[in-house]
């Protein structure tokens, strides 16, 4: 069963509105500032993997997650200033399943930010969502808020160029998670490089919201929840006051404070993943604040996916998992602690059985 | 000499297989036999994990690995259990049955099928260590 959060209500249009959304999956993030009046909200979205099954056939599943998330998003009120896409729109970079993924995207009554994601990438490099979503890394100021959009999929030039004997191969060495052929993610010395002009421009108690599809920390390698340039992406944030990374990638609940800046994963609309402590081979470095979602049951196709509404408070993030078959859960930057805590299940003992992975 | 001990000698006897001037015992096996046997175990393992991770195995191109990468959140070592969403105690096969039909879109597989055998040897290959907990969820 699922819950509607009681401070959903006033997003949410109308009664038929709240039993038509009340079990599904969105991230809802507010920016908060000290004077409500600047308190802004964007949805997020991400991880769709629209896959092709041949001619006009695609994954019923996956098409499913995108088509809830993006009516759910279109639904609520008051209206979230933007869209955010983390990446992931296709499954194997082709042009039908980003065509299709975009023409879902598309009834979206918001305009919509793009990140890109592995899955899009290593088929043509980019090139075909590039002609659908312009640059691939890129920055915008909104309300007092420096946005930056980063591709931090990139990886090493040996391994994209020169490994593999054609472009679909090196497409499914990199889709598959668990694959040891494929190829720890980067941001690169040349985005770095635009990455320190752009941030020149602005001031250091400016906040500042980053968007990129991997995390820009290392929490585990063989999955590529792992950025191999994270230290040198972060001393570069280091020094602003107010700094979120927002990233997609892991299909579950992450969060976690490193110096000034916060980070949150976001939900994927397609299917979960376990976390990597659930594999007994290999040691993972989950954040220790972060409290995880519930395991989830197979048997509800969309359970343990979901979206966001992100509220911007103090320049500090609160994100809202809308989660379909689970409760939601909010996790939001605490002043005191100087990090984001979930709102109801932080404490140790608050926490519930299926919130234990293994 | 009493019947038990004719019974003992009878069964001791039938233990021993004569061939040529070797006398070879049942239970006596050689570093080159064990090899041998994990490399049968493990060429099975490596089956399983291309079908793991193979886009035929259903009928919608989706594989195992996507939703449980290394085999994650399988649980092998919790087999056979109280599936609480069938509502009986099932074998791990008949839960990969459940994926094969659903997710995967496919057919089920006969429990004794070699690919369903091979799917299990990898599950339970990257569980190694993981401590038994027959019926816990």
């Amino acid at each position: 069963m699922c819950t509607l959060h009681l401070n959903r209500r006033e997003f949410l249009k109308g009664a038929s509105a709240l039993a038509a959304v009340s079990c599904l999956p969105v991230s809802m993030v507010e920016l908060a500032f000290a004077d409500r009046k600047k308190n802004f909200t964007f949805a997020y979205i991400s991880d769709a993997h629209i896959q092709h099954i041949g001619g006009a056939k695609f994954v019923r599943n996956w098409d499913r997650g995108l088509i809830r998330a993006v009516a759910e998003t279109n639904m609520l009120v008051p209206k979230p200033d933007f869209v955010v896409f983390g990446g992931d729109l296709a499954q194997l970079g082709k042009r039908e399943e980003l065509d299709h993924g975009a023409e879902m995207l598309d009834k979206l009554s918001y305009k919509v930010y793009s990140v890109m994601g592995e899955h899009d990438y290593y088929l043509d490099l980019g090139e075909y969502w590039s002609k659908l979503y312009g640059k691939q890394y890129y920055s915008w100021d909104h309300k007092g808020v420096h946005f930056i959009t980063l591709n931090s999929v990139l990886t090493y030039d040996e391994w994209t160029h020169e490994r593999w004997p054609s472009a679909q191969q090196r497409m499914l060495e990199m889709a598959g998670l668990d694959n040891p052929n494929g190829s720890p993610f980067m941001v690169g010395e040349t985005q770095r490089e635009w990455l320190k002009k752009d941030l020149a421009k602005i001031g250091k108690d400016t906040p500042v919201v980053v968007f990129s599809h991997s995390p820009i920390q290392k929490i585990y390698k063989g999955w590529n929840f792992w950025t191999e340039d994270a230290e040198d992406v972060q001393a570069l944030l280091k020094p602003f006051t107010d700094v979120t990374v927002i990233y997609g990638h892991v299909h579950q609940v992450q969060y976690n404070q490193i110096d000034h800046i916060s980070f949150h994963s976001v939900m994927a609309t397609a299917w979960p993943w376990p976390y990597p402590e659930s594999y007994a081979q290999a040691k993972s470095h989950l954040p220790k604040l972060t409290v995880p979602m519930n395991r989830a049951d197979p048997f509800f196709e969309r359970d343990a996916t979901g979206w966001q509404f992100i509220d911007i408070s103090s320049g500090r993030v609160t994100v809202e998992y809308n989660l379909y078959n689970n409760q939601n859960r909010t996790v939001a930057f605490d002043s005191d602690k100087k990090q984001p805590i979930d709102k109801v299940f932080q404490p140790v003992n608050k926490r519930v059985p299926p919130q234990t992975h293994y | 000499m009493s019947v038990r001990l004719l019974l003992i000698l009878v069964l001791a006897a039938s233990l021993l297989v004569i061939i040529g001037d070797t006398v070879i015992e049942a239970d006596e096996f050689t570093e080159e036999d064990l090899k041998r046997w994990e490399n049968e175990y493990m060429t099975v393992v490596q089956k399983g994990r291309a079908l793991w991770v193979s886009a035929d195995l259903g009928s919608n191109g989706v594989a195992c690995a996507q939703c449980h990468p290394n085999a994650a959140n399988t649980h092998p070592e919790t087999y056979p259990k109280f599936q609480q969403q069938i509502g009986r105690v099932i074998v791990l096969g008949e839960m990969i049955n459940w994926c094969l039909q659903q997710p995967l879109e496919g057919a089920p597989l006969e429990l004794d099928d070699p690919d369903m055998v091979a799917i299990q040897a990898y599950v339970a290959y990257e569980r190694r260590g993981v401590e038994m907990a027959p019926g816990k969820h």
